[in-house]
């Protein structure tokens, strides 16, 4: 029987089944962070218990790290919770990629990066982003603490098996419209808890056009769409961008792990507990106007009026989402001012990311009433940025380029916007107080982002763009 | 975890929907390394101003829902952020239970390890605890071993995963049950890919 990828990954990793339990499910890769993990590795010593596997856990630091002044930490309290993370790993022995190493860098950033990320593993992580990983055909999906403590004990989760759902994104993409605005659009279109109860695997041409840095910010907010999980079938392009990276099989192993992850795309004629579908050709560089991920429109158009609305809870989040945010029903998105620019993130902060935002703003400078932060995702995209001159770019534009960590994407450390500021943001949440208690938060595609840079409002990005030969 | 099965007080209406876990515990909260002590930071920045004033129309400030176990919400509580520091919150608060239409995923896991029940009822219930309860303090039972909850003179029933029930009446640790399945977590790892 035809089955899609999410029952074939699953199915492989049921440890142990029975009626009235949810599924016993082993975990091939539990990546760790300082801020959901302190108290998991306490209830690990009160018990008396050990990590059972070690060897599947990889740890690094990155929602509260400076990205200035390295190494000093001015806040007591996240400087106790990134030594807590370093005297962990170090009692537990779990391998730390520590601020200043190499490999550091934003948890959903680095695991790809060093190849710990591929198609038909489980992966977990004390983080919702975790679905980041999902771009590469596997199940990859954010836990609480007492679960990273279950995973760090048993190396398994009770899991019941989620629904699974397709999303199909056909057609072609059109000029200037982006990865991030294909999973904006979607979160708008279909809502803030669509997938909830479900792992969703994204389909169709326009998905499997992508490079394997763009499928992870579609997969990155799947969440937002309230998923559990999200994925794509693995394909060449996943091979392509696995082969030679460090904790990747080598040589002949690579060809036979290859044989099995392209085995584990969705099967012809494969079912799903539901389907939806987009047109890509609908789809224009995004913009959010409220305090959700669903909250947004396309650049050509107005924020929206209670009359656009059927529910009257639906009328009334729309007159808190204005409420906070200070806009006017009707307002052209175009006319929104901005005073901050963050570009990073984990969904958006790697080297296609970082090329793209400086495509737009070579040559320009930034506007005299706006902040410009650029934050790459790790140690190693700021290097290969910097062996690019990219960093000149964003320098000379007018752009502060700092060093990698979660930063304004949800301001725990120093980067914080200001109470009553906009920030045109390419992270993932526009929720209220995200980026700092009473900022504002519109989420955008890093080229969105460097070109309300530049003008000081939100724009088109089209209309700045050199046409594609 | 402690066991839970009846609980007894007036709920406490929250009347929106998509609330998301920022809002249950602000970022600048998450860097303790301790499980307790969240309860004086639950929905922060809606019960306080910028000068840490309480907002008095804010419904957490009002005398009549002190002392409150039972949250009442819209759809999709519990949304975004993984930090199990929103349910941390919630518990030391005082909060046991939350009753909403629908909860996220990853929340609804967080609560069910923490003891906290969280009941899923439909949009239409909802909406009349959720006004019966801005209108006047309104006494609740929540009894878990019978599925269900009795309040304005009604009782209403709701579904619950016969695992979770079973964990929750007991307060049972989940790692030391499945320290029971030993024997197969090692005999898969002996079968399992290396890649």
């Amino acid at each position: 029987m035809a089955k899609n990828i999410i029952e074939k990954v699953w199915d492989q990793h049921v440890v142990y089944q029975e009626d009235g339990k949810p599924d016993l499910l082993y975990i091939d890769l539990h990546l760790i962070h300082e801020v959901t993990s302190p108290q998991a590795f306490e209830g690990l010593r009160l018990n008396n218990r050990k990590v059972r596997r070690p060897d599947l856990c990889f740890a690094t630091m990155d929602h509260n790290v400076p990205t200035k002044n390295l190494p000093i930490i001015n806040d007591p309290i996240a400087k106790k919770q990134i030594t807590t993370l370093a005297e962990n790993c170090a009692e537990f022995g779990v391998q730390l990629a520590d601020m200043g190493h190499p490999d550091q860098g934003i948890v959903h950033v680095i695991g790809p990066q060093l190849g710990l990320t591929q198609p038909g593993k489980t992966i977990v992580c004390g983080d919702s982003h975790t679905s980041t990983h999902g771009a590469f055909g596997a199940i990859a999906f954010g836990i609480g603490t007492s679960e990273v403590e279950h995973v760090l004990s048993t190396q398994t989760l009770w899991q019941n098996k989620p629904k699974t759902m397709e999303i199909r994104v056909n057609g072609e993409l059109g000029f200037g419209v982006t990865a991030k605005d294909i999973i904006l659009a979607i979160i708008a279109k279909f809502g803030i808890d669509v997938g909830t109860g479900h792992i969703v695997e994204f389909t169709g041409k326009a998905i499997h056009k992508l490079s394997m840095e763009e499928r992870m910010t579609i997969c990155n907010m799947s969440i937002e769409a309230g998923a559990k999980a999200g994925l794509i079938s693995p394909d060449q392009i996943t091979v392509d961008y696995i082969q030679g990276r460090r904790y990747a099989p080598q040589d002949e192993e690579f060809k036979e792990a290859t044989a099995y992850w392209l085995s584990l795309a969705s099967d012809e004629g494969a079912t799903y507990d539901r389907i939806l579908e987009i047109d890509s050709t609908e789809i224009e560089p995004f913009v959010t106007w409220g305090t959700n991920p669903s909250m947004g429109s396309g650049i050509s158009k107005h924020v929206p009026s209670a009359a656009d609305f059927e529910k009257e809870s639906d009328k009334q989040a729309l007159q808190k989402a204005l409420q906070y945010m200070d806009l006017q029903e009707g307002t052209p998105l175009t006319d929104i001012a901005i005073q901050h620019v963050f570009i990073g993130s984990c969904t958006n902060s790697r080297l296609h990311d970082l090329r793209s935002a400086a495509s737009v703003i070579e040559g320009k400078k930034v506007n005299e009433n706006v902040r410009a932060i650029v934050v790459p995702g790790s140690f190693t995209v700021k290097q290969q940025a910097e062996e690019e001159g990219l960093d000149k770019i964003f320098l000379e534009a007018g752009f502060e380029w700092r060093e990698s960590g979660c930063s304004m994407c949800l301001a725990m450390n120093e980067d914080v916007v200001p109470a009553g500021e906009r920030c045109a943001s390419t992270s993932n949440r526009n929720f209220e107080g995200r980026q700092g208690a009473g900022s504002r938060t519109h989420l955008v595609s890093p080229q969105m982002a460097a070109a309300a840079a530049i003008a000081g409002h939100f724009v088109d990005v089209r209309e700045i763009l050199n046409v594609p030969v | 975890m402690e066991p839970i099965n009846i609980v007894n007080s007036v709920l406490t209406p929250l009347n929106r929907k998509n609330v998301d876990t920022d809002q249950i515990i602000s970022k600048e909260f998450l860097k303790r390394i301790e499980r307790t002590g969240f309860g004086q930071y639950v929905f922060y920045h809606w019960r306080f101003d910028q000068n840490d004033q309480p907002i008095q129309d804010f419904v957490l400030n009002q005398p009549q829902y002190e002392g409150s176990k039972i949250l009442v919400a819209h759809e999709n509580f519990g949304c975004g952020s993984s930090r199990e520091h929103a349910p941390w919150a919630i518990l030391d608060y005082g909060f046991n239970v939350v009753i909403a239409p629908s909860f996220a995923d990853i929340f609804h896991n967080n609560c069910f390890k923490n003891g906290i029940l969280t009941i899923a009822l439909s949009v239409a219930e909802v909406e009349e605890l959720l006004a019966a309860g801005e209108a006047s303090p309104l006494e609740t039972e929540v009894n878990l071993e019978a599925q269900t909850v009795t309040a304005n003179g009604k009782v209403y029933n709701f579904e619950i995963d016969p695992y979770y029930k079973q964990m929750l009446l007991n307060g049972w640790d989940e790692i030391s049950l499945t320290f029971q399945y030993d024997e197969q977590i090692t005999k898969y790892e002996a079968t399992r890919k290396a890649y």
